[in-house]
């Protein structure tokens, strides 16, 4: 109302000369200096368009709408099946890989490695040579995980006939898909192509999917929610650390499995290979976040994230309003711990579609859940806790599925508003391992990273876009 | 080169620990390469080279293993001293869980708006080229604001207050240097009396001099609206200065309201002082150097100085300057020397009258325009300007360039007065007495003039100021207009007494 002003004292705001700020308080008055510095990353230009979608409610109404989406999602393991069988739109001859769509000449070398590994399993080239000239022909078509329903942790590199984990969203349909994980070392993943490395994803394709499939089809559906959850409250965050959730599918798995009447030879070594292996649920996490997160896309004039994702060369993230156009920048160099013999001149750029668990809240996120790996956020359980309350800053809301004990059950902060990185230039961290910069060497790290302001910018303008296109007021 | 090896059976460190520890050890001169692990089969592979030096030990994956390589022996030694001593230690507790429980400052105003529930003004002072897009997230927030900030379009001026009146709200600025509401200080204000003056200025230092000199009577003030320099410009239009008359005029705690603007565009002015009509209280309008209108409101009077204006507000008089001002014997220039922009136009009002052409950046004639003084001329400069503050504190902070100019000024033989205007109060120098007098007190022919804007209530304390300014030498006047007119009195030699 005109006038407000001068009833009573203002509670004041302050941005810039912190005096102004102390003059207020000495006085008595409600004052909070704000903690303030360039938006959107100085741009005066994007930092008005920023403006226009502060406190808009045409946006809001739109993020309560994609947010309650997420919220109601409800994924659960229902199965196994081949990509070529279970992802729309897989070809034949495709190979998917992590992050934004990336050709083979641009590709990082453990994607190519990769690759290169993916056609000798297919059995498309008989040596390393023969698929290094497929690859180049333009023979193989090559496109985002993403775009398919699915996702991969580092390279993502999926071909037709690998066996996918089938995560569905009970609650409005949708699926998503992720690969059945290798393990440590020597892995395709990180870019790994020898004979072993083939063999061993023959024999889950050929061994494990089998009984995988088998055990779910005696158990039914697992929810995934309830088990992630009680991860959290074993020291997991689901990305970095799945010691707890890998233990707990383990645990849910066996009796069906025994039931099923699989082959025992096959039983016993796929639970002694998922028991070597801590981070054995990763690929589940990622997929349940996946199908959490399609949940909410395709909202229009909504600013939430529905995807981070590195191909090793650029960090793209999709928001809800924007569907599968991808705003990207160059993938950073990961500030990480290093294994003995290896440092940040060994690092490939950061990769992989893992950073679907940020996107949903888990992983860095949720990195109060998990004083055993704080060590990657600076080293005490007290800043594990600020890294959370941190990314409390950017999101749209709390996921009441995820509480963490260490802040009395608080819910984890989850889905992140765009609008809210570019305003305030707190970048959504990602934990994350560390791949070697040559094909094959493997994890030679892990740390956390940062996703760039340039992608948070580049969304903001276009949901502007989208706004000003719509002949509508912003307001 | 050498490997050392440490085995702790039985002694499990998750591997983070463990690459902390590994990273210390590497980071000791003569260290090349270090490694701890738990003597898993995988670990002792990926350690090629540590490992199989541990191999005689038949160590396994409940035992830790850590290697150092180096040249030097007694050098390992000691880093796995280190080591084992690292281990043995723990971790020392750094930051606590309850250490980290105290929120983090806001970052933004959308973000602030939860951590100050009733938040109701943003006080905006960040680099211009960011304070148009800061205001207009405070509108759509649903706060009025202040944008102390410069060096903001007028384009952009005229879309935050448009958007501003279609949603109700105030917006005092760009380039508001003061207000004061409902009693809190905003930007560089001082502490005043509050009382039953409403005041509403587009000039920052026009209405730290009018509220101050209102205190300074007796009275005090109920609100002070900055409404920005160009507010009363064809452009802008007077929107913030006409919302301002409107909110005052049904404010129970005002009585009396106080208009403040150099001279504003023809069409304006009419408006403004039609609105003043409205107001429905007694009113003072001063237009610092404008004609007096013609036809004024029945209940708008006049003031051709902020002194005036500010006496017309309390029911007072215009204190005298007093009877005698000092002689310069055979000198007859005016050099003043401004941190007010406000202050250094109404003084060439006062001086010009008197003295004839003034020179200036900020000129009454802009035919007297000059960018520094030339010598040989009266002249009055605002080192407030852009001109002289890019990339340096603004005077009021800063008083070294002054001092230099006051030097200069003082070696001219022609020179009989430096008139000077001293700001108090938030954000200005914490004693601008002190980095003035030596200055003044090494002066030998010319008289130092000047005057003190602030209040007793102030940080640096009016009378303070004010004793140690005499002390030094300087004529020290009520107001600027006051000081102004005896430093005119000075150059046109009509000094009297001693």
């Amino acid at each position: 109302m005109i006038g407000d002003i001068l009833k009573g004292a203002p509670a004041v705001l302050n941005l810039g000369v912190g005096a102004f700020a102390e003059a207020i308080g000495e006085g008595g008055d409600a004052v909070l200096d704000i903690d303030w510095r360039p938006p959107a990353g100085g741009s005066r230009e994007a930092g008005m368009e920023l403006a226009s979608l502060v406190n808009c409610p045409r946006v809001e109404a739109a993020n309560r709408d994609a947010f309650e989406r997420f919220l109601a999602a409800d994924p659960a393991v229902t199965g196994i099946g081949s990509a070529i069988d279970v992802l729309p739109g897989m070809g034949a001859r495709t190979i998917l890989h992590a992050g934004a769509p990336v050709g083979w000449e641009d590709m990082c070398g453990p994607m190519r490695g990769a690759v290169l590994g993916a056609i000798l399993f297919e059995g498309w080239a008989d040596d390393l040579g023969a698929a290094r000239s497929l690859a180049e022909s333009g023979g193989i078509e090559f496109d985002s995980c993403h775009h398919h329903g699915a996702v991969g942790p580092m390279s993502g590199v999926t071909s037709p006939s690998m066996p996918l984990w089938i995560v569905e969203n009970a609650a409005a349909g949708n699926a998503a898909c992720s690969g059945l994980n290798e393990g440590l070392g020597k892995v395709l993943r990180f870019g790994a192509n020898g004979p072993e490395v083939i063999e061993r994803l023959r024999w889950m394709r050929d061994g494990l999917a089998g009984v995988l499939r088998r055990a779910l089809g005696e158990s039914g559906p697992i929810a995934l929610k309830p088990l992630i959850a009680q991860a959290l409250h074993m020291g997991d965050e689901a990305h970095n650390r799945n010691a707890a959730a890998t233990s707990l599918l383990i645990k849910r798995l066996i009796p069906p499995a025994l039931r099923s009447g699989a082959d025992p030879d096959h039983v016993a070594r796929s639970f002694a290979f998922m028991a070597g292996n801590d981070h054995f649920f990763i690929n589940l996490s990622m997929a349940a976040c996946k199908a959490m997160l399609d949940a909410a896309r395709g909202v229009p004039f909504s600013s939430m994230v529905t995807a981070m994702a590195r191909n090793g060369v650029e960090f793209g993230i999709q928001t809800s309003a924007t569907g599968d156009r991808w705003f990207t920048a160059p993938a950073p160099i990961v500030d990480g711990l290093y294994f003995s013999g290896f440092g940040k001149a060994d690092a490939a750029r950061d990769i992989g579609d893992s950073a679907i668990a940020e996107t949903a809240g888990l992983g860095g996120f949720a990195m109060a859940a998990a004083p055993a790996i704080v060590r990657f956020v600076g080293g005490s359980a007290g800043e594990a806790v600020a890294a959370t309350r941190e990314m409390r800053r950017i999101t749209i809301g709390e996921n009441p599925a995820f509480t963490l004990p260490i802040l009395d059950f608080a819910a984890a902060p989850a889905g992140i508003d765009a609008r809210k990185v570019a305003d305030s230039g707190v970048l959504p961290i990602v934990n994350t391992g560390i791949a070697h910069r040559d094909a094959g060497v493997g994890q030679i790290g892990a740390g956390i990273t940062a996703a760039p302001m340039a992608c948070f910018v580049q969304a903001v303008r276009a949901l502007h876009r989208e706004l000003a296109g719509e002949g509508s007021d912003p307001a | 080169m050498a490997v050392e090896t440490l085995l702790r059976r039985g002694l499990y460190r998750d591997s983070v620990s463990l690459m902390r520890l590994a990273a210390a050890l590497e980071a000791r001169p003569g260290v090349a390469r270090a490694s701890a692990a738990m003597a898993t089969p995988a670990n002792l592979e990926m350690l090629t080279g540590h490992g199989a030096a541990a191999d005689g030990a038949e160590a396994g994956a409940n035992d830790l293993l850590i290697a150092v390589e180096g040249e030097d022996r007694d050098v390992l030694a000691a880093a796995l001293d280190e080591a084992a001593a690292l281990l043995e230690g723990g971790d020392a507790p750094a930051a606590s869980v309850a250490g980290a429980a105290a929120p983090p400052r806001p970052r933004s105003l959308a973000e602030a708006m939860d951590a100050l529930p009733g938040a109701s003004l943003a006080l905006i002072s960040c680099p211009g080229e960011y304070a148009t897009a800061e205001a207009m997230k405070a509108l759509r927030l649903g706060l009025d604001a202040m944008i102390f900030s410069d060096n903001v379009p007028v384009a952009d001026e005229v879309a935050l207050k448009r958007e501003a009146e279609a949603r109700g709200r105030l917006v005092m600025g760009p380039d508001c240097g003061t207000a004061i509401v409902g009693g809190v200080p905003l930007g560089f204000a001082n502490r005043v009396r509050r009382g039953t003056v409403g005041v509403v200025g587009a000039s920052g230092t026009g209405i730290q001099q009018v509220t101050c000199l209102i205190d300074r009577l007796g009275a005090g003030i109920s609100h002070a609206i900055g409404t920005g320099g160009r507010d009363l410009s064809a452009e802008v239009g007077g929107t913030t200065t006409l919302r301002a008359l409107a909110m005052l005029a049904g404010d129970a705690g005002t009585e009396t309201v106080v208009l403040v603007s150099k001279p504003p565009d023809d069409a304006v002015m009419r408006r403004v002082l039609d609105a003043a009509a409205g107001v429905g209280k007694p009113a003072v309008a001063c237009f610092v150097g404008a004609d007096p209108p013609r036809e004024l409101p029945a209940n708008v009077r006049a003031a051709a100085t902020l002194d005036e204006a500010a006496a017309l507000a309390a029911g007072a008089a215009v204190p005298s300057d007093g009877a005698d001002v000092p002689r310069a014997a055979g000198r007859s220039r005016l050099v003043g020397l401004f941190s007010g922009g406000t202050f250094c136009y109404e003084a060439q009002t006062v001086a010009t009258p008197v003295l004839g052409r003034i020179l200036s950046n900020a000129p009454l004639d802009p035919g007297d325009a000059v960018d520094r003084d030339p010598g040989g001329a009266h002249v009055m400069l605002d080192l407030g300007d852009d001109a002289f503050t890019r990339g340096r504190p603004h005077p009021m902070i800063d008083y070294g360039p002054r001092l230099e100019r006051i030097r200069n000024a003082a070696s001219a033989p022609d020179t009989a007065a430096i008139l000077i205007d001293v700001v108090l109060g938030t954000g200005a120098h914490e004693d601008p007495a002190a980095a003035l007098a030596p200055a003044i007190r090494a002066l030998d022919g010319p008289v130092a003039v000047g005057s003190v804007c602030g209040t007793e209530a102030d940080p640096q304390c009016l009378s303070r100021q004010e004793a140690a300014l005499r002390e030094a030498g300087m004529v020290v006047a009520g107001s600027n207009a006051g000081a102004a007119r005896i430093a005119a009195r000075i150059a046109a030699g009509a000094g009297g007494g001693p």
